[in-house]
């Protein structure tokens, strides 16, 4: 997909916001892709895991009538490397899930770059809180 | 059923639930939950789980559509975050709190409400208004490629937008959806942000907002994967797929009958919640 086709538009503006917007725009594209690459490929890493529990446990019997709670293989980054690495197929596709969980995070982290490149210390700032907000779900209520 | 045919069939109905939701713009998310637990009577935290996981892949998935047509306002989304990742975890926190039966009957409200507002009509484009303090120092107001060229706006009610926001994001994190409907109003109508923008800077801070929960549903044992596989997986399909077709289909009549199907689900989940069914 071309990243420098988008659209400048060359009409006459009030001059004040114009330099900042294209900037911002030139960001929000490469973080695009990069988001969109991002559930691409944890949609395959979930698709391979499918392949494997399929195969494996297609006659079982389906029954999520009551809330059991996952286990710890499933519900925590150290639990879900160890069943990858032990090749669950439920593995696999945790660990597609936790890459697509990253995406939105990485985007986020990434702004910050992009903030700090333009100079814009209170965007600096916000973005620095959303990630702290992320991490701390993400790491803060024990996974 | 066995996990095959349970897997197949979820899988198609995401698909369906995918692709009606990017068509009419109302996104997949919020008939999930209620499929899943009506229909295939799969506990209500698994759900909001796998739909909150499908979300995300939504969200991300289409953002490099969005953002090519330059509506998105990058600020404006930034700092909204504050909020609504604030929300999400809050909600997320209450969601392992609270009663299924109280989940039930939030969701069918929230359900009725979506489809009331989907049929309200849209004010006319507003004409452009002056200046805020708040939103000028918050560098908020911005401008985006319009018929007549690049048209610009300036942002209104700054404090009440960032409270709905919040609510937004209490609500995403509560019952696992994107709830891009309370985003907009937020930004469409409190906050003045042309439509357009509104609603690419939403679909940007959906994933964001419910990445804020997804860690605590995480842990708290609510994501399985082999229940959020086929949820996911065939959201993300549908979804893409409408993003192609969004073009030509004729969407007015798709869009009365998907907001019919929104209804009768929240009368469905009203009733189940009240009468402790779920």
């Amino acid at each position: 997909m071309p990243v420098d086709q988008a659209p400048v538009p060359e009409v006459k503006q009030p001059a004040r916001s114009q330099p900042r917007s294209w900037d911002d725009h030139r960001i929000e594209v490469i973080l695009g892709n990069l988001l969109r690459s991002g559930v691409m490929l944890s949609a395959a890493i979930v698709l391979w895991g499918a392949c494997i529990y399929l195969s494996r446990h297609a006659h079982e019997p389906a029954d999520y009538r009551i809330f059991r709670g996952e286990p710890s293989d499933f519900r925590t980054i150290p639990g879900v490397i160890q069943s990858v690495i032990n090749g669950r197929g439920r593995g696999w596709i945790q660990l597609g899930l936790l890459l697509l969980i990253a995406t939105p995070i990485a985007r986020v982290a990434f702004s910050i770059v992009g903030f700090a490149l333009e100079r814009d210390r209170m965007y600096v700032t916000f973005t620095l809180i959303v990630l702290a907000i992320l991490l701390f779900s993400l790491f803060g209520s024990g996974v | 059923m066995t996990i095959l045919e349970f897997t197949a069939v979820v899988a198609v109905v995401s698909f369906v639930a995918g692709l009606l939701g990017s068509l009419t713009g109302l996104g997949g998310g919020v008939v999930l939950v209620p499929l899943l637990t009506i229909f295939f009577h799969v506990d209500i935290r698994y759900a909001i789980g796998a739909s909150l996981v499908s979300v995300i892949a939504t969200s991300s998935g289409a953002a490099a559509a969005y953002v090519r047509e330059g509506f998105s306002n990058i600020r404006i989304g930034m700092f909204l975050e504050i909020a609504t990742t604030f929300g999400a975890l809050l909600g997320a926190f209450l969601a392992t709190r609270i009663p299924t039966s109280a989940l039930a009957v939030i969701f069918g409200a929230v359900l009725l409400y979506s489809a009331y507002l989907s049929r309200k009509p849209r004010p006319p484009a507003q004409r452009i208004l002056p200046p805020d303090p708040l939103a000028t120092r918050l560098k908020l107001n911005g401008s985006f490629p319009d018929l007549g060229g690049e048209r610009s706006y300036n942002v209104q009610n700054v404090p009440s937008g960032f409270s709905l926001m919040f609510g937004a994001g209490a609500l995403s994190g509560l019952l696992g959806i994107g709830s891009g409907a309370v985003k907009v109003l937020a930004m469409d109508q409190a906050m003045r942000v042309p439509f357009k923008v509104s609603t690419t800077t939403s679909n940007f801070m959906i994933g964001v907002t419910a990445a804020a929960s997804a860690g605590v549903y995480l842990s708290r044992g609510y994501v399985d994967p082999g229940l959020s596989m086929p949820v996911m997986l065939g959201v993300l399909g549908g979804s893409l797929l409408g993003s192609r077709i969004l073009v030509k289909a004729e969407t007015k009549s798709l869009r009365l009958v998907f907001s019919l199907v929104i209804l009768f689900l929240g009368l469905q989940m009203l009733y189940n919640g009240l009468w402790g069914k779920i």
